[in-house]
This record gives C-alpha cells, structure tokens and sequence, in this order.
C-alpha cells in the first residue's frame, strides 16, 4: 500500500492549518437566528455583521464610511443618491447589484420583523441602474446615514432560490432557509451554527475589502454561566470573552497572561415607570396612580444611591445616570448628566406631600439575564426604596418572559437598558419619550409618557438639519425628561472585554467585537 | 401484639440509651442536629439580622468578609454576600426552609409509601402486582431525576407569575415523590410476614375491617425499619432539595435555602468572596452529616442481627 498521497495530503492540511489564526471567542448569550432581518437583537446584529453588509459601515471611530455603497450625494434634502460599490460578489459567486438593495428594502419592512427602524424614514428605494440606488425620504433626515448602518443586503437570486423571500417569522417559531444559512458578502462567511454550542466563521477570501487584523477563523461559544465563562478563558480555551461578570474584572486585570479592555458602552440602564393606567397595577394604591404625580417620582429618583451600585453591585464598573443617554451619544453633555445625591429625608418629605406619609406598594419586574447585574440592582433598589417607604415587589425573570409581560403594559414599574444603535440620542428619545403610537415613535414608551410639548420637540428633531439649532432641541428634551423625572435613570454600563496578552482589538461601544480588527500575534 | 410493642418499649427505654451512651460520634452527632435545628427553628429571635427585611440592608455594607480577617466587621461574624445581608443570619433562615421541606418531603414519602405498602402486602393480587412494577421502574431513576423531572413539569404546567409562590409546596412534592419506594416495599416486606401471623387472622376471625386490621394491628409491627428508613431519609432530602435549588429550579432567591445560597455564592468564588459560598456550604455539610450519622446509629441499634 502507497502512503505517499496520505500522507502528502496530511502534510498539506498541517501547513494550512498552521497557517489560520483562530479566534476562539466566548460571550454570554448565542444568537437568535441568522435571518438578518428578523430580530433587532444585540448579540445577533452583533454576529451577523460578520458576514452581512450594508451600504455604510462604521469605522473604529463610529464615524460613517462607504461600504457596499462606494459614495453617495445628495439629491434633495429628501433624495439620496448611493453609487453602488461594482465586482462585488455574494458568498455563492452571484454579482450584488441595486436589485438585491431593493429586495432587501422591501424584505426588513416585513411586519414579522424587528428591523424596520433601520430604515426609518426611507419612503421607497428606486433603482436607477445595476449600480445605483436612490433612496427617497418622507422628510429631511439628518441621521439617516447612521441608521442605514444596521440595513443589511441579502442576495435577491439566493433568497427566491431558496423560498427565504420573507422574513422569519421568530415569535412564532418558524424556520427558514435563511434561518439557517447565510449569504452575505461579508468578510467572513459562516461555516456552522450549532445553536447554544458554537458557530463557526472563516474569512472570506474574495471579499472586496481588506482585513485590518489577521483572524481567519473565529470559533464564538456562547458560555451561559459567569464563573464558567471566566474559567474558560484563565484556562486558555477562549481566547477573548465579552460579557465579563463585574466581579471578577479585578482579578482578570491582575493576570499576567490576560489584558483587559477598557469602554464604555452606549447603553442606559433604567427604571421606567407606569404613568398611563388611571389606577396602577400590581399596587395597594386603589383608586388612583401615584406615578402620576411627579413628587413621587422625584421621590424615587432621591432614594437611590447610584454610588453605592456603582461601587457594590457594579464593582466601578458603570457610570452613575441622570440623563437617558450614554457618553458617546450624541446629545450627551456631562453638564447636564450630573447625578444629585441620595437623599432618602427629602424622599420621605415628598412622599408625605403627594398623600403617602407610609409609602405604598408596587410591583418592579426586571429581567434577570440580559443587563450586567440586572436582578442584583433590582434587589438592591428594592432595598434602598423600602428604606423610604416604598414596598416594591420583585419579580424577575428571563428576558424572553419579561419583555414579553412589559410590552403587554402589564406592570406598574420595570427596568430596561436602552443601546443606542445610531450613536444619536433622538434614537432614545423617540422609542422612549415620544408618545406611543405604532410605528417606530414611543415604541418601547412601556410606562406610555405622553407630553405633548415634548412629542412636538422630538418630532423637530427628526427632520431638523441645522446642527446648532438641532443641538439645542436634543439638549432640552434631554434635561426636560430628566427633570419631569419621567424615568428613574441608574446608570450607563461599562464593558471591559478580556482577552489573552497576544490578541489585540477594538474596543467598540456597541459592544459588538468585529473580527476585522482583530489580531493574533 | 402487646408483646411486640413491649419489644419497642424496651429497646427504647434500654438498649437504644445504651447504645446511645457508648457512641461518642453518636453524641456529637446528636448535639450538632440539635445545634442545627435550633438555630433554624429560633431563628427569628436569636439570627442577629433579618436579611429579609429590605429597609435594614445597607448595600455599602456588601461584600464585607468575616469579622476575624482585615476588612472584616465586628457586626457581621461571617461577612455579608453581594446586597449586604449578614451571612451568618441567612444561613440560619436558610436552614429553615431547607429543613422544613426536607421534613415535609421525607413525611410525604412515608405516608405515601407506608400506605402503598400496606395496601400492596396486605390485599395482595394485582394491586400488589402494580404497585411493585410502578416501584420497580422508579428505582431505575435516580431520584434527583425524578424529582427534576415532576419540578419541570410543574414549572410548564403552572402559571410563571405562581411560581415563586408555590415553589416550595412543588419542591416538597417532587422530592416526597422520588423517595416513596423504599418505603412501601419495606413495609409490604413486613406486612406480607405479619398479615399470616396469628392475631392477624384473629382479628380477621372476629370480622374486623381490613381497614382496621391494617392500620390497628399491622402498622404498629412494621414502624422499626420505617423510622429508620425515615432518618436517612431526611439527610438526602435535604442534599436532594439543595442540588436543586443550587441547579436553580428550586426555591428561589427571595427565600434562599442553603443550596440557594451556594449557589448565589458560587459566582463570588473566582473573584476571592469566598465566604458568601463556603459558610452555607459548610452549614449544610455538618447538618446532613450529622442528621446521617444518627440515621446509621438508628439502623445499627435497631437491627437485632448486628447484636
């Protein structure tokens, strides 16, 4: 028997392999689906854009720049023209053209979906030609770049091959082909998911673009359990985790095969409040809505002491909030995000004013798996409120009951985080403040705030296109919603990732890694 | 029959104190169930916090390790764990509510398994016939999967916003419910043994209800092994309940049990805040050991043949 081809063959595997740089990466959740236009999901957008791109994309920086569209100008304050980047291949060798835009325009408006404020404001998108797409706007959008970064394109040809025309439906549990494999021209495709075990992606090597780094494999592991997550990268078999727990950040610091990268992230964590229901649930408070009452919410606003979460609960780990947006945002301003110091006398003094010298009951749901700590804070608020009075009663649960509950209106008080995808504070403004209607305006207004000086402002905001005015705009219904205290803001989360000395990345505050700036050495 | 219950009386009164005397282990395994049950029975008045009171937690004091180390604090012996809640007094609560439900399980099993095993060797036939073949297809599991198993199904079938309420009750129930067999087969043992005995059918002779005749006349005879067995027993309900609840299907946080507290804990270990995880654990050792250790003693003294 002739080994010489076996072993020929085993030598040329061993050089290859010798030659991929492997990422071996764990974080906490996995992702949803690889439909990428079905679930507005962190993890999956996070994942997805390995592989699927957009006409725009952001640099380290946050700052715009062309993608699979090669330039763009401006039309018309409402007609933007993008010249379609040519000899773009989709990862199954069909040519990307403005039909695939179109396509996919059409496919992320699919009401199945949870995509469609990526393209808000994009009244209908024309075809010119093969490489050029105007898009036509409802209004003037001065955030309309920033938004299009998460419209990401599918293949039209491979989704009408494969019946994946329409969008997963998720809540419902359907599957698809595009469920289930991908199609992007991204620089990395994805070679297997393996739900709640790994997902494997290898670079693609007839992507237009060049990779910053030198990964060419990145094997991502979802790893539920913090200690087990942890354990897994001081053993060496991970190679960067995100989602750090907060406790052991110290430690991972202090050793010396690992780094720690420091970042904020551009999310908001809070406590929302009912101020809808003329008589709030899940309270002993019969008749009436004491949330309602701004004193009461002021009340609970004084109570708690954010310092002492910062140090205990979140280990230094958060900064402290007033406002509804994270530095980074734009509209942030540390002037106006300085938080006042507990004050649980002049709580108690205002809870006596507005009716309830003995405080009152309620009920705080809060999700237990998704935010760092997020039942921890909720039962130390629980503590810091009893303390002036108010009995809230804890009910947390996993994300996917919890927000299930919420969007429901079922709830007096809740928590949620709030990631600003646009890096623009009138993201927040308008899912959380703006009063609620259908569409993309109050969208996640779970305790349904309605102030119609406020819904005017934000409304301005959206088509204003002098900077300096506009500014001033976001500045006041920030401070406005701070001082009407329609939301009990804690803190913005910081998000250290760890990794081994050799690996080097950028830190980015959406807190989603991007494999192409990562390098082994 | 009066000279069988003389027979009890008498190892109680005679042999098991002797017994009892001339075991040191015995002893102090005895005192440390009675320190154990004690400070989970008084633990309202003696616990030097009610870590259940929200408005007294201070979260500054959070993290704070055992009085005798550097940063420790003369007002928390043990430390306190992540919300500042004093170690030392949730071990106590927690010991309550793992002691409780091991007690209420264990005495769910006997009753259940007492009276499958009285009716299986008593009526005999193909009741008899059932109730064994259920038995034997049970022992095939072990009893933290079945226990797992009834706890999951309860948690779909019930409604999510009940379950903290009525997680106990459903932890009671699943655990009773994994340990009935030993019961009925050993008393089924007794009473197929018992119900041929002379004032059995006596009692039957006289035209005695069987009801009667099972519950007057065999049960008494067939308690020994039953106690016995009812010891142990509440050493591995007690474990059972904390793999539980350290897995996160049992009693949930805001009345934590010792395994509740391990595995609260557990995610402090990396991070050097040892105590929030080692002092239940620790707790939980000493009262399942001890509780284990005077079950063995129990069985030895009571069984003849060892003699």
């Amino acid at each position: 028997m002739n080994l010489r081809p076996f072993l020929a063959a085993a030598l040329i595997a061993f050089s290859a392999s010798s030659q991929a740089v492997t990422l071996k990466w764990g974080a906490q959740n996995d992702i949803l689906t690889l439909d990428l236009h079905s679930q507005n999901h962190a993890t999956t957008n996070g994942i997805l854009q390995h592989t699927y791109e957009g006409l725009v994309r952001y640099t380290r920086d946050f700052a715009v720049e062309p993608c699979l569209a090669a330039s763009w100008q401006l039309i018309s304050p409402t007609q933007y023209r993008f010249n379609l980047r040519k000899n773009v291949k989709f990862h199954d060798g069909t040519p990307f053209t403005a039909d695939d835009v179109v396509f996919s325009y059409h496919r992320i408006l699919q009401p199945q979906g949870t995509m469609q404020i990526y393209v808000a404001g994009v009244k209908e998108v024309r075809k010119i030609d093969d490489y050029t797409v105007d898009l036509i706007l409802g209004g003037p959008s001065p955030i309309l770049l920033r938004n299009l970064v998460d419209f990401r394109i599918m293949s039209r040809a491979w989704a009408v091959k494969n019946k994946s025309e329409n969008v997963q439906n998720y809540v419902a549990k359907e599957e698809s082909y595009a469920s289930r494999n991908t199609n992007g021209t991204g620089p990395y495709l994805i070679k297997l998911w393996e739900p709640d075990k790994r997902l494997v992606m290898q670079a693609n090597p007839n992507w237009w673009g060049k990779l910053d780094g030198n990964v060419t494999e990145v094997i991502y592991t979802p790893i539920k359990a913090d200690a087990t997550r942890v354990a897994a990268l001081l053993s060496g078999d991970v190679d960067i985790v995100t989602d750090l727990p907060t406790q052991d950040v110290t430690r991972l610091r202090n050793d010396p095969k690992l780094k720690v990268l420091d970042g904020h992230e551009v999310r908001t964590i809070f406590i929302g409040l009912d101020q809808h229901n003329s008589e709030l649930l899940y309270s002993n408070v019969k008749g009436k809505n004491p949330f309602k009452d701004i004193r009461v919410r002021k009340a609970l606003n004084l109570a708690v002491d954010r310092e002492a979460i910062k140090r205990v609960t979140m280990r230094g780990l958060s900064i402290p909030a007033a406002i509804m947006v994270a530095p980074g945002v734009h509209g942030h301003s540390p002037d106006i995000d300085k938080v006042s110091p507990v004050d649980a006398e002049g709580a108690r003094k205002l809870l006596a004013e507005a009716g309830y010298p003995n405080g009152f009951e309620f009920g705080l749901d809060c999700p237990n798996n998704r935010y760092v700590n997020d039942e921890e804070i909720c039962q130390a608020l629980v503590g810091m409120w009893a303390r002036v009075g108010l009995k809230a009663k804890l009910n947390a649960q996993p994300m996917a009951t919890f927000i299930q509950k919420i969007q429901k209106f079922d709830h007096a008080a809740y928590m949620l985080g709030w990631g600003v995808a646009t890096f623009d504070g009138l993201y927040t403004l308008q899912s959380l403040v703006r009063t609620k209607t259908t569409g993309a305006d109050g969208s996640f207004n779970l305790g349904r705030i309605s102030d119609a000086k406020l819904d005017a402002l934000i409304d301005a905001l959206k088509t204003e296109t002098d900077v300096k005015k506009r500014d001033g705009i976001l500045r006041e219904v920030l401070v406005a919603t701070r001082d009407n205290y329609y939301y009990v803001p804690l803190h913005h989360q910081l998000r250290p990732w760890a990794m081994k000395k050799n690996v080097s990345t950028v830190h980015k505050a959406d807190d989603r890694p991007e494999s192409r700036f990562a390098r082994i050495d | 029959m009066a000279a069988d219950a003389g027979w009890l009386r008498r190892a109680l009164g005679h042999d098991l104190a002797w017994s009892f005397r001339h075991s040191p282990v015995t002893i102090l395994a005895a005192f440390l169930t009675l320190v154990c049950v004690g400070a989970a029975l008084f633990a309202p008045w003696i616990a030097p916090h009610n870590p259940f009171d929200s408005a007294t937690l201070n979260l500054n004091d959070g993290f704070t390790p055992p009085a005798w180390t550097e940063k420790g604090s003369a007002k928390y012996l043990l430390g306190t764990d992540d919300q500042g809640r004093d170690v030392l007094s949730t071990i106590m609560y927690g010991s309550r509510i793992s002691l409780g439900i091991g007690l209420a399980a264990v005495l769910f099993s006997l009753i259940l398994g007492v009276t499958l095993g009285l009716l299986s060797g008593y009526l005999g036939g193909r009741l008899d016939a059932i109730i064994m073949r259920v038995a034997d297809v049970q022992l095939s599991f072990p009893a933290i999967l079945i226990a797992l198993l009834v706890d999951g199904v309860a948690r779909v079938a019930l409604p999510r916003e009940t379950h903290d309420d009525i997680a106990i009750p459903v932890l009671i129930f699943s655990i009773g419910v994994a340990g009935w067999v030993q019961y009925a087969r050993t008393v089924r043992g007794s009473t197929l043994v018992e119900k041929n005995k002379e004032y059995v059918q006596a009692a039957r002779v006289i035209g005695r209800h069987p009801t009667a005749i099972m519950l007057r006349h065999v049960l008494p005879n067939v308690t020994g092994p039953v106690l016995v067995i009812a010891t142990i027993h509440i050493a591995t309900a007690i474990i059972t309940e904390a793999t539980l609840s350290f897995l996160g299907v049992g009693v949930p946080p805001t009345q934590p049990s010792l395994g509740t507290l391990v595995r609260i804990g557990n995610d402090f270990l990396i991070s050097g805040e040892w105590w929030i995880t080692v002092f239940p654990g620790a707790a939980l050792v000493v009262l399942v050991l001890s509780v284990n250790l005077l079950g063995d003693w129990l069985r030895d003294a009571l069984n003849p043949k060892l003699r």
